[in-house]
């Protein structure tokens, strides 16, 4: 039975891909459990499923078989129309690569998404500014992306994501194209914007050094989540997995 | 959002560039040399279109066009004078003839010759003299532009291929070893021929000509007042068993002519269908292009919750800006080109079809290569943008 009072809950989710020889087994059983106001970090080996997690999360992908709610909605179970509608309402997105549009400002940038709602331009830009001053880049409204720094554009960023007020906001690797300071940097400003507690975070890295910024860490491998830990019982987790490995060599 | 659209489209200089340049470059072979096979068609009929007083045009029947003359004999006039309600019948010659010109040059002239009493069929626009002239002896009216080039004499007449000047109003020509004076000249619209023009009487005009049995090239019926056009044209052939046209008809049996007994609808398509194809190769690839550069970012937009029908709107404007920029830029450069160059070196008339074929080419070739594009925009899968 699906827990109300979380705000993301999978039980054995599973997503193959392809069929036949190529058929690949992405999910073979996540259960996941994720509560309001909760940062949740994804971390685990490559392959092991994590994007195939929050596309689903996301409703950018639909599971074959399992349970989930997502902010008490099952995204899986709507339509495409429906999904993509959930998505603009609910969904905040920070992409590796920013994904920002080189030919326009920052503003309209992170307008964007309230644009694509046809939602009046002033008011847009207006949210955006706004969002822009909180991310630290008042003044700078009409910047292309091209001429900021990777962690100037990942600020950008996050203000795209947060425009629309959505209480899911999933992070794909968003650090891994900024230096070590950059990249705690960047952290510290998504859970600083996302303090409030209706904002449930999911974050996929491969980052040991921003797991302290999570609350919990959901550790997969080969398709499962295997288990859940604290930040602490993480990195003590990975600690010893590199000096089993230096023991061995 | 259509505003960021439009700037995602002219924020990538090289591609708007080379798609804009794909259009205007399929618009200006398409419009010019739509432009000029239009107007080399419209001089095939330019007599007809400086004879207005003419309700009909009676020929021999196996006259296929207005510079095919296919003389008829003088009695054929008096034949259709004799037609109830024809209100004046009057013969009109036409026929290419040798010039001497004063400075010895020959040159090919053709020689209009207009009912000696009327003057039916001279030019209505008369740049020096005036038609009575024509009622002296020897007396003839040339045009404008044979003046000014075929026509024109060395300013130093002991260096015949030196600079040379426009022939000029008293200056005599040789026609047949005819004495032919320049009482007057007149502005007529170019011919296909592009040869001197030259319009005199009727009777001096076969005076010039070789001696021949039938002279009568063509007959100008005036209906009478209250009398159906079409009726009279029925009831003259019917009744004379002659060709008979109203100058509508005529001038398309003269355009059907040169369509389909010439290579010249091919050469002109040719070269209009090769517009059409550049414009799909390059403007087409070039958006094509554009939009897989951009795909990346509407997978991002879909992710935001962007609906497909929403991306192809917007795939859709920055079609329909590109198109009509190209369309705009091409039909301008068209248009300066044909006004630039002068009506006797370029047959030019860009009547209004011709924008709109152009426009229907454009919207052909963006709506081709948006629908390439939206195939992609469509069948893009919002988690890719997961995949770095």
């Amino acid at each position: 039975m699906i827990e109300p009072t979380n705000s993301i809950v999978c039980n054995e989710v599973f997503k193959t891909f392809g069929v036949g020889d190529s058929m690949v087994r992405a999910l073979r059983g996540v259960n996941l459990e994720v509560r309001f106001g909760e940062m949740m970090a994804l971390v685990g080996p490559s392959g092991c499923g994590k994007t195939t997690l929050i596309s689903i999360l996301a409703g950018l992908l639909q599971r074959d078989e399992g349970e989930m709610a997502v902010l008490g909605t099952d995204p899986s179970a709507l339509s495409n129309h429906e999904r993509t509608i959930w998505r603009g309402k609910n969904v905040g997105f920070i992409f590796q690569q920013f994904n920002l549009i080189p030919q326009v400002s920052i503003l309209e940038n992170v307008a964007v998404p309230l644009l694509l709602r046809h939602h009046p331009k002033r008011d847009a830009l207006d949210r955006a500014a706004k969002l822009l001053e909180e991310v630290g880049l008042k003044g700078r409204e009409s910047t292309r992306p091209n001429k900021l720094s990777g962690g100037q554009q990942q600020r950008v960023a996050i203000a795209r994501a947060l425009v629309t007020g959505p209480r899911l906001l999933v992070c794909d690797e968003p650090t891994s194209a900024l230096d070590g300071a950059t990249g705690q940097m960047i952290m510290g400003l998504i859970r600083e914007l996302t303090a409030a507690a209706e904002h449930v975070v999911v974050v996929v890295t491969h980052d040991e050094r921003i797991y302290h910024f999570a609350d919990r860490i959901a550790h997969l491998d080969d398709g499962r989540v295997t288990h859940v830990s604290t930040p602490a019982e993480a990195l003590a987790e990975s600690a010893q997995r590199m000096g089993d490995a230096a023991k061995r060599h | 959002m259509r505003t960021i659209a439009i700037k995602m489209l002219f924020g990538d200089t090289a591609k708007f560039y080379g798609i804009l340049l794909g259009l205007s470059f399929a618009t200006l072979l398409i419009a010019q040399q739509a432009s000029i096979f239009v107007g080399l068609m419209s001089r095939t009929y330019a007599l007809i279109e400086e004879t207005p007083q003419a309700d009909l045009w009676v020929t021999d029947p196996t006259m296929q066009f207005v510079d095919d003359t296919k003389p008829m004999q003088v009695t054929a006039l008096q034949r259709v004078r004799s037609v109830d309600g024809v209100g004046w019948a009057v013969p009109l010659f036409k026929g290419l003839l040798v010039a001497k010109l004063p400075s010895g040059a020959r040159q090919i002239c053709d020689v209009v010759g207009v009912d000696d009493a009327s003057l039916i069929g001279v030019p209505a626009r008369m740049v020096k003299g005036d038609v009575s002239v024509l009622r002296k002896p020897d007396s003839i009216i040339i045009e404008t532009r044979g003046a000014r080039s075929r026509l024109a004499q060395p300013i130093n007449p002991a260096d015949p291929t030196g600079p040379k000047r426009p022939i000029e109003i008293g200056e005599e020509l040789e026609l047949n070893e005819r004495r032919a004076v320049i009482g007057g000249i007149a502005e007529t619209k170019p011919t296909f021929q592009n040869v001197p023009t030259i319009y005199t009487t009727y009777s001096r005009a076969i005076g010039f000509a070789p001696a021949n049995r039938r002279t009568l090239s063509m007959i100008l019926v005036k209906a009478a007042p209250g009398v159906s056009v079409t009726e009279l044209r029925d009831r003259i052939a019917r009744e004379t068993e002659l060709s008979v046209y109203t100058p509508k008809d005529f001038a398309w049996t003269t355009i059907n002519y040169w369509m389909t007994q010439t290579g010249i609808p091919i050469n002109f398509g040719i070269a209009i269908v090769l517009g059409f194809l550049v414009g799909i190769a390059i403007a087409g690839q070039m958006f094509y292009n554009f939009t897989l550069d951009n795909l990346k970012y509407f997978g991002a937009m879909k992710a935001m919750g962007a609906t497909t029908a929403r991306l192809l709107g917007l795939v859709a404007l920055q079609g329909a800006v590109a198109g009509v920029l190209g369309l705009g830029l091409g039909l301008g450069v068209t248009s300066i080109v044909g006004l630039a160059i002068p009506g006797d070196k370029l047959a030019f008339k860009m009547t209004w079809h011709i924008p709109v074929i152009a426009a229907a080419a454009v919207i052909f070739i963006v709506v081709a290569s948006s629908l390439f594009s939206m195939r992609r925009v469509v069948k893009l899968d919002p988690s890719e943008v997961f995949q770095g």
